[in-house]
């Protein structure tokens, strides 16, 4: 066998197999030109009203719920928040896990699929990157105002101080800021450098002016040479290869937070798998129900094609069914486990008085994806944008479950409490909600949401040998064929 | 009356389309020049073979950055863990075997100082951020970033000639070929 397939690309020379047909990535053979014209147009030409439509109550809830939110919290304590003794993560962390798992499918995105060389990436990476910077921005708010007073928030970091205390490394939630910190920074990098060819392009349309100077001082002088793409080449897989191990890190260390615990509900092996699926699963509905509608509004249909759309529905169903495997083997766990602590905190979430919490997490998360299983369903917008909704607020149940449900009901019945979220808390979250949009509305309108060169990049006819491909044979193409024709050859 | 002085930067030719450029690549590989470069709106994969260029030298780089960072974090816990202020918290012992509570944090600086390496080494390599390059001077060049393929040959190559490298940017399918001057 082993000698079979060594030998049988040179059995095959010149037998012409049928290679499945793949979807073109870019439809209505667009010419660079289009592609350059319609990404730089959205910056260059006046936004649509509807653009100002969403942008100026985004802004405002922005205003009101996190500006005015914040002075109201700092300047009288975070006891307007409805943390109670034992509930006193509440929500703001309930939030803060909601928000940083938003993040990861913008780096699923950007980095793991561009190494595993899916090139449908490249119509929506830019757009998810950003979702990423911005989700954690939101997230970031949170536990810096849930540490009770703000201006001492600089304690988190491994510097001397007055006290000659240090930073206790053994504890997940420096973890965490390490974690978080440094997720924030390299989905910066990451996402500045992705940037930067796409600046220059920008750049070189403007008339000279403001504009131009600004442009041009970000893509710092950006030529799109090939000594240069050499090098930038090199970066961009170095920064895929590292953000990839970091993404698995970041919800990975944020549920060590819980599993290091020793609560029951919380301490189990399965959380940082289950976190990191539930994350991408969050991210991906997130991508959806921001990119449909900028999709339509900007008309970039051509890029962003229903097959995109198709693919991350199908990475929807996956994760969902992870997700849903999850919460099953965490109840089969609790029930095999004997321990009538952790049984008593499942029998809890499921039958207490948080159980519409429980119940809207399983249907929004497990049963609504399992309708990306028909392809009408993947191909019909208004039924995509629906269930990513679902999945939207199922993920936010699933931390609100996970945390309030567990610490509502922790070893002794005198800690025993309910836990109600004050107006306060409510206001917050909606203004990182209000944040969250208006920072997306102003990247659509300032920065090149689709990454112009990677999509160029993307056409069939940018194969440098695209004219001869007779004489620079595809060498992969030519070894799937060779393996096909031995497995026929093997039947008969 | 007063002249202004120009400085001679070199020859750019605009190429037809990918594959137009990587074959003439080829040839201005094989006259000889050094000094030169292709621009596209796009990374062209193969080209770097086609002109002769070696693999990027940036992950080495990357790898002591990543190593200066697993270091700093290990000796940042160490010494404030073990070293000043041995504590004894969630009954971890205070000495090397503590080391497993380390590792989250070693990772993270890991990754962090390689991601900076990457940043700050690549404009170094690629000798940016820069306010202005003689080839802006060019007419066509803003292309580059849209849809043109394009060689540039410095006048500063040994091999470069006024004439000969005209031709040979003509004869291997260069168009619209432009002498670019910058002001001195």
């Amino acid at each position: 066998m082993a000698a079979n397939t060594e030998t049988a690309p040179h059995q095959n020379t010149g037998v012409k197999l049928p290679v499945l047909k793949r979807e073109k990535l870019i439809i209505n053979d667009r010419s660079y030109h289009w592609i350059t014209d319609r990404i730089c147009g959205i910056i260059e030409n006046k936004q649509p009203f509807l653009w100002w439509l969403l942008f100026l109550p985004s802004a405002l809830i922005a205003l009101i719920g996190v500006g005015g939110g914040l002075l109201h919290l700092v300047s009288t304590g975070v006891g307007v928040w409805g943390n109670t003794n034992r509930v006193m993560w509440g929500w703001p962390i309930v939030n803060f896990v909601f928000w940083i798992g938003i993040g990861h499918a913008g780096t699923l995105i950007s980095a793991i699929l561009f190494l595993t060389r899916q090139n449908w990436r490249t119509s929506i990476n830019r757009a998810a990157e950003a979702m990423t910077i911005f989700a954690v921005m939101c997230a970031g708010i949170f536990p810096a105002f849930h540490v009770g007073r703000v201006w001492f928030a600089w304690f988190l970091a491994p510097i001397p101080n007055a006290n000659a205390i240090w930073q206790n490394f053994k504890s997940p939630l420096l973890w965490d800021v390490f974690a978080v910190s440094t997720y924030f920074t390299i989905s910066l990098i990451f996402w500045y450098l992705g940037m930067v060819p796409d600046l220059a392009t920008i750049r070189d349309r403007c008339k000279p002016g403001i504009r131009k100077f600004l442009y041009g001082i970000f893509a710092m002088g950006w030529r799109g040479g090939n000594r240069q793409w050499s090098h930038y080449e090199m970066a961009y897989l170095l920064l895929a290869a590292l953000a990839t191990p970091l993404v698995l890190s970041v919800h990975s260390v944020v549920s060590f937070d819980f599993a290091t615990s020793v609560v029951p509900g919380w301490h189990t092996t399965i959380f940082p798998p289950y976190f990191v699926a539930g994350a991408i699963f969050g991210g991906f509905a997130m991508v959806l129900t921001i990119m449909i509608p900028a999709r339509f509004i900007y008309g970039l249909q051509d890029m962003i094609t229903m097959k995109h759309i198709d693919n991350m529905a199908k990475i929807i169903l996956l994760t969902g069914t992870i997700v849903g495997y999850a919460y099953l083997m965490e109840l089969f766990v609790a029930f095999y486990s004997g321990a009538i602590y952790e049984m008593e905190a499942f029998k809890y979430r499921i039958t207490g008085p948080y159980w519409w919490a429980y119940a809207c997490m399983m249907t929004c998360n497990v049963l609504s994806p399992q309708i990306f299983w028909f392809k009408y369903c993947r191909e019909n917008l208004w039924i995509v944008m629906i269930v990513a909704m679902f999945v939207n607020v199922g993920m936010w149940f699933e931390r609100f479950v996970i945390i309030v449900t567990t610490l509502a009901r922790m070893w002794l019945p005198g800690d025993w409490k309910t836990f109600s979220p004050s107006p306060e808390d409510q206001m917050l979250f909606v203004g990182t909600i209000g944040m969250f949009l208006m920072l997306f509305l102003l990247f659509l309108r300032f920065l090149p949401c689709i990454n112009i060169a990677e999509v160029k990049w993307a056409k069939l006819e940018s194969d440098p040998h695209f004219d001869d491909i007779e004489s620079h044979p595809d060498e992969g193409a030519r070894e799937i064929a060779a393996y096909q024709q031995e497995l026929t050859e093997n039947k008969g | 009356m007063s002249t202004t002085r120009k400085r001679v930067y070199g020859y750019l030719a605009e190429f037809k389309s990918a594959s137009a450029l990587y074959k003439a690549a080829e040839q201005v590989r094989d006259a000889g020049f050094r000094k030169w470069d292709c621009y596209t709106p796009y990374p062209v994969h193969g080209l770097d073979a086609a002109m002769g260029l070696k693999r990027s030298i940036l992950p080495w780089f990357v790898f002591f950055g990543g190593m200066t960072g697993t270091a700093t974090a290990f000796a940042l816990a160490y010494v404030t863990q073990v070293v000043i202020y041995p504590t004894v918290v969630q009954a971890k012992p205070t000495n090397i075997f503590t080391i497993p509570a380390f590792f989250p944090v070693m990772f993270e600086l890991t990754i962090l100082f390689s991601g900076f390496t990457v940043l700050f080494g690549l404009l170094g390599l690629m000798q940016l951020p820069r306010l202005n390059h003689p080839l802006f001077a060019s007419k066509q060049i803003h292309r580059a970033t849209d849809d043109g393929f394009f060689i540039a040959i410095e006048a500063r190559d040994a091999k470069f000639s006024p004439n000969g490298t005209h031709d040979l940017l003509a004869e291997i399918g260069g168009e619209n070929i432009e002498l670019v001057e910058e002001e001195d």
